[in-house]
């Protein structure tokens, strides 16, 4: 079975942005980036099944400027087999991606398409629910517990109150919470087996897809600081705001 | 055009998530309708109807609504909404965002995510960066699904009677089956509507300390119970009640965080509440650069004297 998992480069998850003092936006100038953390989960699981014999290969799949192709290699360098780079520059909406990986999933045809429940810099959490409307396939987000058989992936998904499991028909959308796995680092010899694996390069165009935006940002500023306030000594006083605060 | 706000509920009643999203759907100046969907679930639309301000409630009962699945209830909205409505909204729950970026596919429009503030009927202000900045975003012409950041908007009070209309069910999806569910009944306030909300982290140090320590003083403050990442991560507290970037993010009048450094990403989702207080025996931890009240020292001596402190104070009135 085929496995196909999308990836996206973005600020790491360490970095506090900056955001433009004229509005346009947050600036990303030499600012350390990385594979969205989970996306990275996403990877993980893939390459769990291939390991449980389950999934037979991993293509990854990111779009973004040329750059994106370290992220890809990071994925190739955990496991995956080959990568597709779709080259664009600036920001694609989650609906562009979506229909970029419609058109890819077409050509690969996987059975299952793992991705990150969502991207840590514009947090949409949009991307795989979209795929999975696009090509009318089933869905199954925020994952804590997968498993895949030859017809069905069962999924135990994070909902309000508690978990819920859900059997999907394959080919199907899974999107990862942080409870699926623990991502694993990359083998220095994996890191120099995964300079030989193919990534193939397309374009939006060439897939047909116009990525222009459908949102407009007009503006981008910092929320009201919050500034600290002061210690305070002891417990007994403590208790006392605590008190005022809530009149118990 | 009016608005189509999915409601969220138990069959019973509507959830707070749903009166918070309400109130925002009804910042756009349309009418709006709100949609349940479940087997059994006339109640809940008697509750809906009830909300101030809603123009109609449109029930549609189906077993195939009962587990709120995203496919079904994306392909009813859809049907409902092609002709009728321009605006589709939802709670900013699990449930929504399950649900709303499959309809904006659907309708080839893109979705805003967890609105915060609605400016116009076309214009909304949402979070990106775990909260680090704001964007503001207009739609063009056409359909629109939002997802409500429920701390942002106050619920929607009780004081309607709105019309209930049925409709009926929309397309089956038999390939996606529910197998079960394990939802916890704690008998506590929801973590996002809680008026005060006590948090633990990593330094609770085991899941027996963190409800050893934490329940006592969340029982004697009538609070929600929530916790960092880490925490969850480490199995102290169960995956729902995260606060943060992609957990839950909550206003309460009171946050007590016990134990949290105070990474970004949980900052993200409880910076807004009114007043925040911090215990951590770290006096460099972040957490204390945004908490109104601080108190450097033990966790395990501090809650226990916090509990008494409060018993205490009870006996006094």
């Amino acid at each position: 079975m085929k496995v196909l998992v999308p990836v996206k480069r973005v600020v790491d998850f360490n970095v506090k942005v900056r955001v433009r003092p004229d509005g346009s936006g947050v600036d990303l100038a030499n600012v350390k980036m990385s594979m969205n953390p989970f996306d990275e989960i996403a990877v993980e699981q893939a390459i769990r099944f291939k390991e449980q014999g389950k999934a037979s290969e991993i293509v990854v799949v990111s779009v973004g400027p040329k750059e994106t192709n370290e992220t890809l290699r990071t994925a190739l360098a955990m496991g995956a087999d080959r990568g597709i780079h779709v080259l664009a520059s600036g920001p694609v909406e989650p609906l562009a991606v979506a229909k970029i990986l419609a058109r890819i999933v077409g050509d690969e045809a996987p059975k299952l398409v793992i991705v990150g429940k969502q991207a840590i810099d514009d947090d949409c959490n949009q991307t795989g629910q979209m795929l999975a409307g696009l090509l009318r396939w089933p869905q199954a987000t925020f994952a804590s517990k997968a498993d895949v058989s030859e017809s069905t992936v069962t999924v135990t998904r994070e909902i309000d109150g508690g978990l819920q499991t859900l059997a999907l028909d394959l080919p199907a959308v899974v999107t990862c919470d942080l409870r699926l796995n623990e991502p694993r680092y990359a083998s220095l010899p994996n890191i120099m087996k995964a300079k030989k694996k193919p990534i193939a390069e397309t374009t939006p165009e060439a897939l047909g897809v116009d990525i222009a935006p459908r949102l407009k940002i007009s503006r981008t500023f910092e929320p009201p600081a919050r500034s600290g306030g002061r210690k305070v000594a002891s417990v007994a006083e403590l208790a006392q705001l605590v008190r005022d605060h809530v009149g118990v | 055009m009016s608005v189509l706000l999915l409601a969220e509920h138990d069959n019973a009643k509507t959830t707070d998530a749903t009166a918070r999203a309400l109130s925002a759907a009804l910042q756009t100046g349309k009418p709006v309708d709100i949609l349940v969907a479940g087997e059994n679930c006339r109640p809940a639309a008697e509750a809906a109807a009830a909300l101030s301000g809603v123009a109609r409630v449109i029930l549609v009962e189906d077993a195939a609504y009962k587990h709120g699945l995203a496919e079904v209830l994306a392909d009813l909205i859809v049907q409902l909404g092609a002709q009728h409505y321009q605006t589709f909204v939802a709670a900013g729950t699990a449930l929504g965002k399950s649900v709303m970026p499959r309809v904006a596919a659907l309708f080839d429009v893109m979705q805003v995510t967890d609105v915060s503030r609605v400016v116009s009927p076309t214009s909304f202000e949402r979070l990106i960066y775990a909260g680090n900045a704001i964007q503001l975003v207009e739609v063009p012409q056409g359909k629109t699904v939002l997802t409500v950041r429920v701390s942002s908007f106050e619920p929607v009070k009780v004081g309607g009677s709105a019309p209930i209309e049925t409709a009926a069910a929309g397309p089956a999806f038999p390939r996606t089956r529910f197998v079960g569910e394990s939802v916890q009944q704690t008998g506590r306030p929801e973590l996002t509507s809680a008026r005060v909300v006590v948090s633990g982290g990593r330094g609770m140090g085991s899941a027996d300390n963190f409800d050893a320590l934490i329940k006592p003083i969340a029982d004697r403050l009538g609070a929600a119970i929530g916790a960092s990442r880490a925490a969850v991560d480490s199995g102290f507290a169960p995956n729902d009640l995260q606060v943060g970037q992609t957990g839950k993010a909550v206003a309460p009048e009171l946050y007590i965080a016990v134990g949290i450094s105070g990474a970004i990403q949980h900052l993200a989702g409880m910076k807004d509440s009114k007043v925040i207080v911090a215990i951590n025996k770290d006096e460099e931890a972040p957490i204390f650069q945004i908490a109104d009240y601080g108190l450097v020292g033990d966790l395990f001596t501090v809650l226990p004297d916090l509990d008494r402190a409060l018993q205490q104070q009870n006996r006094v009135t």
